[in-house]
């Protein structure tokens, strides 16, 4: 394979495909509302009305509206459907073929949640065929990876550096700085690993990125592999995720046939291979150190660090880890160049970032949008506020590793420093959207609940403190708790944060942190009142100021 | 390369050798910092969080067991929130498991009832949890009360790195950890085990325990792991 075999590949399908599309979303938003069988129907109408060189019904990604499933949009026009039933497919391809108005509920293309998005990282998520490679080819899958091997390994790290891409896992360290560190290392056995193990509650941009462009998170990190010197790559994805499975394992079946994975990628000295590996459901395995001890097949438990795995990480060889989102970026930085990406964004928060809106929003689904666009943009705006009318009370952002924003600070930019200034995080990407009827005490208790269920058990901190942490969040919920448990448990979420092995345990206090911190009435309204005389209700101060 | 580093701890300047650890260069130079998880002879994993140190300039505490002491490092052992941390960890295992020393096989002899003395702890300000927890009397002469186990891995470390043997190791995850011996059998009928009781002699509390001993005879001799470990690497035998 070379660089003209590829523009060949991708001619051919431009050539192929026909002037009317259907295109049906069959990510796995859109199956959960019944997709599947929708696309069945739609090419059973399609045949029905005999062979024609006119039509295409096609399987494509995720437009973003998963709320709205199963989408369906239609070429030309552009025009698209949700939720569409299995009753609509012929009406549908009637019209698409004869033109004419259809009841099919529509969605509106012009509302904010399309247009205030910026999509770099799925610019082409819901045009392509996520099991067609030639389709990936088309919208210009590995160009990115032809124009890498052109340059030196240095040069492309220091384009990421110049890039100022961080990682979109959550912590937000600089990219290039992470490959530089493995770069450094001397040469030999390096491996490069993509950390596919989104387990944050209410996120899944990384399953959408996995599922429908599997070719950009493999090219994005051949990419790494070349720019640090690695051979071999793994995939670790949460076996939970059965869908993007089966679509990596297809693409890498496909861009090995093709020669872009294996030995002299584009007939340059560079080999490299690739092999997923499957998460069995812990949540920890997110964290690097634990992530690969698992790949080794080891317990799922993180090790401290230094050494850090740029140093010392898989079967104790340098190793780069990253997130599927921050290496889904990678090819277009190589394609379009730093400068490009660096004037996206705010100061210290480059390019755009996917988030998944879920909760009580009227348009739940994954939007991307530049970083430094505000909380209220994206969840007023684009998210149509929350569905049962009434404001927003809070955004939770980060999971369980994140915080809670009120609404009175939902002006604040998104990027990762102005976030941790309000005490959250960016994190991987998912916001949760609350109303008014949700009580922050109850929310506090459901990550607690999730931190002790997930947490390895190796440090005591977090084994044990997570479940004293719970236990008293009931307490406090049941009424049944003092202010003396109140002060007891913000003493043990200083105890927990400071004092835990890894990253679970270090911010598995954060959602009942910055809840107090918002929103401590409510924590206060449900103490019991005789042993907490303060709070008994007192006369109104008298006003000493005469008018 | 130097091969001695030195460092302040506690405002006094010590020397270590290059590559020791914070922990390490402390004790050799009699300053005592608790820890439960670490041993001398095996590897450390920084899990029971005691031994947690400040380090001018780097933001949270440190695991002293596993911080190499460096040149111009400055070390603080003990503080008021580093004490108050350790009672706590102290007493989120005393809530955790079922530890009643009047009734141990280990009363007196137990380094999880010394540290909670030494701390000053006089109670457990946590809810004692009371977990149903097994005890393994399956092997011929050494028992397993899982009531009483910090999963502190000691003895998992034992078993596998001076034994050789990896019977022990951990299943589960968070509150449901605990130790097993080859796949979840009955430690009686655990195949890779040599019987060779070194994992009685790494746990820190009653936890694992020679059968048909007294309580006064619970003393373990945990140096003799260490030493065996030295001699070993140095091929040197005081026999």
């Amino acid at each position: 394979m070379d660089r003209d075999e590829l523009w060949k590949i991708a001619e051919a399908e431009r050539l192929r495909s026909k002037p009317l599309q259907i295109r049906c979303c069959t990510s796995s938003g859109c199956r959960a509302s019944g997709s599947m069988g929708l696309f069945r129907q739609l090419q059973d109408e399609a045949s029905r009305r005999g062979p024609t060189d006119r039509l295409d019904v096609l399987s494509v990604g995720c437009s973003g509206l998963c709320g709205q499933g199963p989408v369906v949009q239609t070429m030309p026009g552009a025009a698209m459907y949700g939720p569409v039933a299995a009753s609509h497919a012929g009406e549908l391809v009637a019209t698409t073929v004869d033109g004419g108005k259809n009841s099919v509920p529509r969605i509106d293309t012009e509302q904010p949640f399309f247009k205030r998005q910026l999509r770099i990282v799925r610019a082409t998520a819901g045009e392509i065929d996520p099991e067609r490679f030639e389709s990936h080819i088309a919208a210009g899958a590995y160009r990115g990876l032809c124009r890498a091997l052109e340059q030196s390994p240095g040069e492309i790290v220091e384009a990421i550096t110049r890039s100022g891409l961080r990682g979109r896992g959550g912590a937000g360290y600089p990219t290039g700085w992470k490959w530089a560190a493995v770069a450094k290392m001397p040469p030999g056995q390096k491996y490069v690993i993509c950390n596919g193990d989104e387990g944050d509650p209410g996120a899944f941009m990384d399953r959408a990125v996995m599922e429908d462009t599997a070719h950009q998170v493999i090219e994005g990190m051949a990419i790494a592999a070349y720019a640090v010197g690695a051979n071999q790559g793994y995939i670790y994805v949460r076996a939970e995720y059965p869908l993007a499975i089966e679509r990596l394992q297809l693409a890498i079946t496909q861009a090995s046939q093709a020669g872009i994975l294996g030995n002299s990628i584009f007939g340059s000295t560079f080999d490299f291979q690739l092999e997923i590996r499957m998460g069995a459901g812990a949540f920890v395995c997110g964290e690097e150190t634990a992530l690969i001890a698992s790949v080794q097949a080891l317990r799922g438990i993180p090790r401290p660090r230094p050494p850090y795995p740029a140093e010392s990480g898989l079967w104790e060889k340098p190793t780069l880890i990253n997130n599927v989102e921050t290496f889904a970026t990678v090819p277009a930085i190589l394609l379009h160049g730093a400068d490009w990406f660096a004037s996206m964004g705010t100061a210290g928060s480059k390019g755009t970032k996917i988030f998944s809106l879920t909760g009580k929003i009227r348009n739940s689904g994954l939007v991307e949008v530049p970083m430094g666009t505000t909380i209220r943009q994206v969840v007023e705006e684009m998210g149509g506020g929350v569905s049962s009318g009434t404001g927003v009370k809070a955004v939770q952002t980060g999971g369980p590793a994140g915080g809670c924003i009120p609404a009175s600070l939902l002006d604040t930019p998104i990027d990762y420093d102005s976030l941790a200034a309000i005490g959250s995080i960016m994190g991987s990407g998912g916001m949760i959207v609350l109303d008014d009827t949700d009580r922050m005490p109850d929310l506090a208790r459901f990550f607690m609940e999730f931190c002790a269920d997930e947490s390895c058990g190796k440090c005591v901190p977090c084994r044990a403190g997570t479940v004293q942490l719970h236990r008293l969040l009931t307490r406090i919920i049941d009424r049944k708790a003092t202010k003396s448990d109140l002060e007891r448990m913000i003493q043990l979420c200083h105890l927990v944060k400071d004092t835990s092995l890894c990253g679970l345990g270090q911010s598995a206090p954060n959602p009942v942190l910055s809840t107090l911190r918002y929103f401590g009435e409510e924590y206060e309204a449900l103490l019991r009142p005789e042993e907490f005389p303060e709070h008994t209700p007192r006369r109104a101060p008298i006003s000493l100021k005469l008018i | 390369m130097s091969s001695i580093v030195t460092l302040q701890v506690n405002d006094r300047v010590i020397s270590a050798r290059a590559g020791a650890s914070v922990l390490e260069a402390a004790k050799e130079n009699g300053i005592s910092i608790p820890t439960l998880c670490h041993m001398d002879g095996v590897s450390d994993v920084a899990a029971c969080r005691l031994c947690l140190v400040h380090i001018e300039g780097k933001g949270r505490l440190q695991a002293s067991c596993v911080t190499a002491a460096a040149e111009g490092m400055i070390v603080r052992t003990d503080s008021q929130t580093i004490r108050e941390y350790r009672r706590m960890i102290l007493e989120l295992l005393f809530a955790e498991g079922n530890h009643v020393c009047s009734v141990c096989v280990s009363n007196g002899h137990c380094e999880l009832q010394s540290l909670a003395a030494e701390s000053g702890m006089d109670h457990v300000r946590y809810d004692y949890l009371h977990p149903v927890r097994n005890v393994d009397v399956s092997h011929e002469r050494l028992a397993l009360d899982h009531n009483r186990c910090i999963l502190c891995t000691r003895c998992v470390r034992a078993c596998d790195e001076i034994e050789g043997a990896h019977t022990l190791e951990i299943a589960g995850r968070g509150a449901h950890s605990q130790v097993i011996a080859d796949m979840g059998d009955p430690w009686g009928e655990a195949v890779t085990c040599t019987s060779c009781g070194k994992c009685v002699q790494a746990c820190p509390t009653g936890a694992l325990f020679r059968k048909g001993s007294t309580v006064a005879e619970m003393t373990k001799d945990r140096e003799r792991l260490a030493e065996l470990m030295i001699a070993r690497k140095e091929k040197q035998w005081n026999v």
